[in-house]
């Protein structure tokens, strides 16, 4: 049986994949695969860096040679305009940064190490995205 | 040894993202458009990562250290004040605006559309204010 004749088997692929690359970094190095947290202590020159700039240099080369090696055709482009990526980018970073995570960090690793704080603030950012896109397409019909 | 570790992590997370469809904003906005045309597909991708991180992490925080180095690099603070709830509120908006968050934004930097470099750009920008405010606060 293929992978892709099982309903949800590709999503789940990927989620495997990326819970897979969490345990990896949390067993070899013992840091947590938090990206906005990697981010940030990249770009802010915190010690012992290398093996963030590298993950961040992976995070880009992994879809690309996924992509390639497989022939699977990139997605199409968002319908947005240029300013929601602007608006949209400055919250996800201001909110990342003050609430000390994202979904990987407080989401697939906090859960995963069963931390209240995880839990709180995955539900907290999924409740406030439900409602966010809820708003956008259903009272105001857009930005 | 460490940043050939960082480049094989962030390399698996980021195939991950890419197969899964996390980097197509078309998906994630339609699996947060809860009561319009739902997209499941964002709920396995989360299910399968924790699926893994529940079952492996309680076995390797076991452990004394990690396997190269002393100790795990864990978030010292359990507490659940406004920072958290504030931050994770608006981060939550700031996805919902736009359809990314930081790993996907990353990954999907490798489509060369410039609208993803402005989100990247605005997003370390929000990152460097919130540096400061949650400083003060």
């Amino acid at each position: 049986m293929m992978i892709e004749n099982i309903p949800f088997g590709i999503p789940l692929i990927g989620g495997l994949l990326i819970g897979f690359s969490s345990v990896l970094l949390l067993l070899l190095l013992g840091r947590l695969a938090g990206i906005s947290g990697i981010v940030w202590g990249a770009v802010s020159a915190q010690p012992d860096n290398a093996w963030r700039w590298t993950f961040i240099v992976g995070l880009v080369a992994g879809p690309w040679l996924f992509h390639t090696l497989s022939a699977t055709p990139y997605p199409a482009p968002s319908p947005l305009e240029w300013w929601h990526a602007a608006i949209g980018g400055l919250l996800v970073g201001f909110g990342t940064n003050l609430g000390s995570g994202c979904t990987s960090g407080h989401g697939v690793c906090g859960i995963g190490r069963l931390s209240p704080r995880g839990f709180v603030a995955t539900l907290t950012f999924m409740a406030t995205g439900f409602i966010t896109v809820y708003v956008i397409r259903h009272v105001i019909g857009g930005l | 040894m460490k940043a050939l570790i960082g480049l094989l992590c962030g390399m698996i997370f980021g195939t991950g993202l890419a197969v899964s469809g996390m980097t197509d904003t078309a998906k994630v906005l339609g699996f947060l458009d809860l009561l319009g045309d739902w997209v499941p597909d964002l709920a396995f991708v989360m299910g399968g990562a924790v699926l893994v991180t529940l079952v492996s992490f309680p076995l390797i925080l076991k452990r004394t250290g990690p396997v190269l180095g002393r100790k795990f690099f864990l978030p010292a603070s359990s507490v659940l004040d406004g920072k958290l709830l504030g931050g994770a509120a608006i981060f939550g908006i700031g996805w919902g605006v736009y359809g990314y968050c930081p790993g996907p934004a990353l990954s999907a930097s490798v489509y060369l559309d410039e609208k993803t470099f402005v989100f990247i750009g605005a997003m370390l920008l929000g990152m460097a204010i919130a540096s400061r405010v949650g400083r003060a606060l």
